[in-house]
């Protein structure tokens, strides 16, 4: 493959996107980029379809109409000649390690303490060897502040420890593309800081991120680019601060006005 | 139901550290409770009679019961009642898991041969079924393997190929993977959507995520029905006779008492020995709940050993990280029932 960093191709690409659930479309032709090594967040009222698009991205989700890309490489489909064919599940999962996902319920596996959490898919799918994957995961624990937990069960951690450890998880596979689902929104807003505080790390070490998050003071300080959706369709984006500073539309002045 | 705090928040039973202004323990005259003791008194009473008039009765025939207990016989015939519970479980569990998963499969035709499946296992009686079995060599008397309706290549007698014992374990295990097929469902649905998305998110395929993720979660429900389903089918095999199949503890028994004209021994022989073997069952049933208990539950890492009692281990319901971390010890509700809803025999 091309050396994709130094070419110009977008992190994430989305032509015209759309996504159905039966009769009720929920992306309507979505269309947005993210260059490498920038932070996107996305803002928007429940239901305007924000999850959805996330898991599009690494085909969670079927995408219906319009072209998704991740480094210039279709999501979840290959064309050839003029026809699209759906990935095997092997070939999804394969485009799925490099995309590291944080869950607003954190989704660790309870019956593994977080030191194996973080080692499980890098031993089973990256066929890590177990010392490597042990000394990567103490690496990564430091990194969020959790250096001491290793061998604690997600029920003994906090709501921000266990989301920390969730966010090591999806690092460990050393994904080149973060997606973060509201990842404060189950927080006691005590702990929401400690989680945004990794993030903040996370995005000056030069990570491609796609955020969707309430937190309009984290988006003012690290997003190149907000975007505002609404109804399955992107209203408004751009510059943060000209965005939540002097929004354009009404729909996205009803909203901020709402969560400012 | 704040997920935080769970280090902090202080447990009941330790009062401030500093307590100089500490109120003075409670010391009351404690409730009594007459009609407690009464009752008890009553019931030992009862019991005790009982144990000394079946000391002496006749028909007890305690010499016989002595004489047979350990008799040779009956020892091979408990080795036997145990290997038919053994294989049949075996193969019920593996087909109850192929079961389940064929259930929640998002093709319709394997979902409805599975349901068409258990509709048929769990909608007629064991007794029955084991009957039919017997009757297997009479309805298929010889097995072919080949082409349909050509020349088959091979053909054997199906009295040769399977004997009456692996007829009674086939019976036994058809019949009782319909159970094991509901109660592993029951597992598998129990465990959080968000567990498999986390572990497909990683890059995990379907099977590691099914043996990995969902599948240990699963067993925290799955165990305790399994385990009573382990020592109903040990009493089930006494119903091989049907087949008829009689090596086994019951059918023995039975053999020796209609020979010695006296079946009442023979009775209680084969039921001191099926009570050992539900007992041991029992205890082991205990273990292994507690260590599929892992990382859930009540036990803190400063207590942990302590509170991994028999309750905590049926707790099912916390099975997302979210929630568990909510919970100071919060047991959660009994998820033990038994998800077939099964009568047996
Ligand atoms: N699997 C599904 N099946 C059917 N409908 C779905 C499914 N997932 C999402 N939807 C619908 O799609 C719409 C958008 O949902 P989505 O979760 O993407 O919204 P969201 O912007 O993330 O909202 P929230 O802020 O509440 O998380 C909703 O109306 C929801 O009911
Ligand atoms: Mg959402």
């Amino acid at each position: 493959m091309m050396n994709a960093a130094t070419s110009g191709v977008p992190m994430v690409h989305a032509d015209r996107v759309s996504k159905s659930f039966g009769s009720n479309e929920v992306l309507k032709s979505i269309s947005l980029s993210v260059p490498q090594g920038e932070v996107m967040c996305l803002v928007g009222p429940s239901g305007s379809g924000k999850s959805t698009f996330l898991r599009c991205i690494n085909h969670l989700e079927r995408v219906d109409a319009g072209r998704l890309s991740v480094e210039g490489v279709l999501v979840g489909y290959e064309e050839r000649g003029d026809k699209l064919y759906e990935l095997k599940p092997r070939e999804a999962a394969r485009q799925r390690r490099d995309i590291g996902m944080v869950f607003q319920r954190f989704n660790l596996f309870p019956h593994m303490t977080a030191l194996e959490n973080i080692i499980e898919a890098p031993i089973r799918v990256n066929k890590v060897k177990k010392e490597a994957a042990v000394a990567h995961a103490q690496e990564l624990l430091a990194r969020v502040g959790l250096a001491g937990k290793a061998d604690a069960y997600p029920a003994h951690l906090s709501g921000g420890q266990q989301q920390r450890v969730a966010i090591a998880r999806a690092l460990a596979m050393e994904p080149k593309l973060m997606l973060f689902d509201e990842p404060t929104s189950a927080l006691d807003p005590e702990l929401v800081g400690e989680v945004l505080d990794v993030m903040k790390g996370l995005a000056e070490s030069g990570m491609t991120m796609i955020v969707v998050t309430h937190e309009m003071g984290f988006a003012r300080e690290v997003a190149d680019q907000l975007v505002f959706m609404d109804g399955g369709v992107v209203v408004e984006s751009g510059d943060p601060d000209q965005v939540l500073g002097n929004p354009q539309h009404e729909r996205t002045k009803a909203f901020l006005s709402k969560v400012l | 139901m704040a997920a935080s705090g769970s280090n902090r928040s202080a447990t009941p039973a330790v009062v401030s550290p500093n307590g100089a202004d500490q109120a003075e323990a409670i010391k009351a005259i404690r409730l009594r409770h007459p009609w407690r003791n009464i009752v008890a008194v009553v019931l030992v009473a009862m019991l005790a009679l009982f144990v000394l008039d079946a000391a002496q009765r006749e028909a007890y025939g305690w010499e016989n019961f002595a004489k047979y207990i350990f008799d040779q016989r009956i020892s091979q015939a408990a080795g036997y009642t145990l290997l038919l519970t053994v294989y049949s479980m075996v193969i019920a569990i593996i087909l109850g898991v192929t079961l389940a998963v064929m259930r929640l499969s998002e093709n319709p035709v394997v979902k409805g041969i599975a349901w068409l499946y258990l509709w048929v296992f769990r909608g007629t009686p064991v007794y029955v079924q084991l009957v039919f079995w017997g009757l297997f060599a009479t309805i298929y008397s010889t097995i072919d393997i080949g082409i349909p309706f050509t020349e088959p290549w091979l053909s054997f007698e199906t009295n040769d190929l399977i004997s009456v014992f692996w007829l009674a374990v086939i019976g036994l295990a058809l019949n009782e993977s319909a159970y094991m097929a509901e109660i592993v469902r029951a597992g598998i649905l129990s465990v959080d959507k968000g567990q498999d998305e986390a572990a497909t998110a990683l890059g995990m395929s379907w099977m590691q995520t099914m043996t990995r993720v969902v599948i240990p979660q699963a067993m925290r429900i799955i165990i305790p029905p399994t385990g009573n389903e382990v020592i109903s089918m040990l009493k089930t095999t006494s119903l091989v006779t049907a087949i008829p199949f009689s090596l086994e503890l019951y059918g023995r028994s039975r053999d020796i008492s209609v020979v010695i004209f006296d079946p009442i021994p023979l009775l209680l022989v084969a039921s001191a020995w099926y009570l050992l073997f539900t007992s041991i069952l029992m205890v082991g049933q205990y273990f292994l709940e507690k260590r599929f208990s892992r990382g859930v539950g009540q036990a803190r890492p400063d207590k942990a050993g302590t509170e991994t009692g028999a309750i905590t281990l049926k707790t099912g319901v916390i099975s997302t990280p979210g929630a568990a971390s909510a919970a100071d010890g919060d047991a959660g509700s009994d998820a033990s029932t038994d998800p077939s809803g099964k009568e047996h025999q």
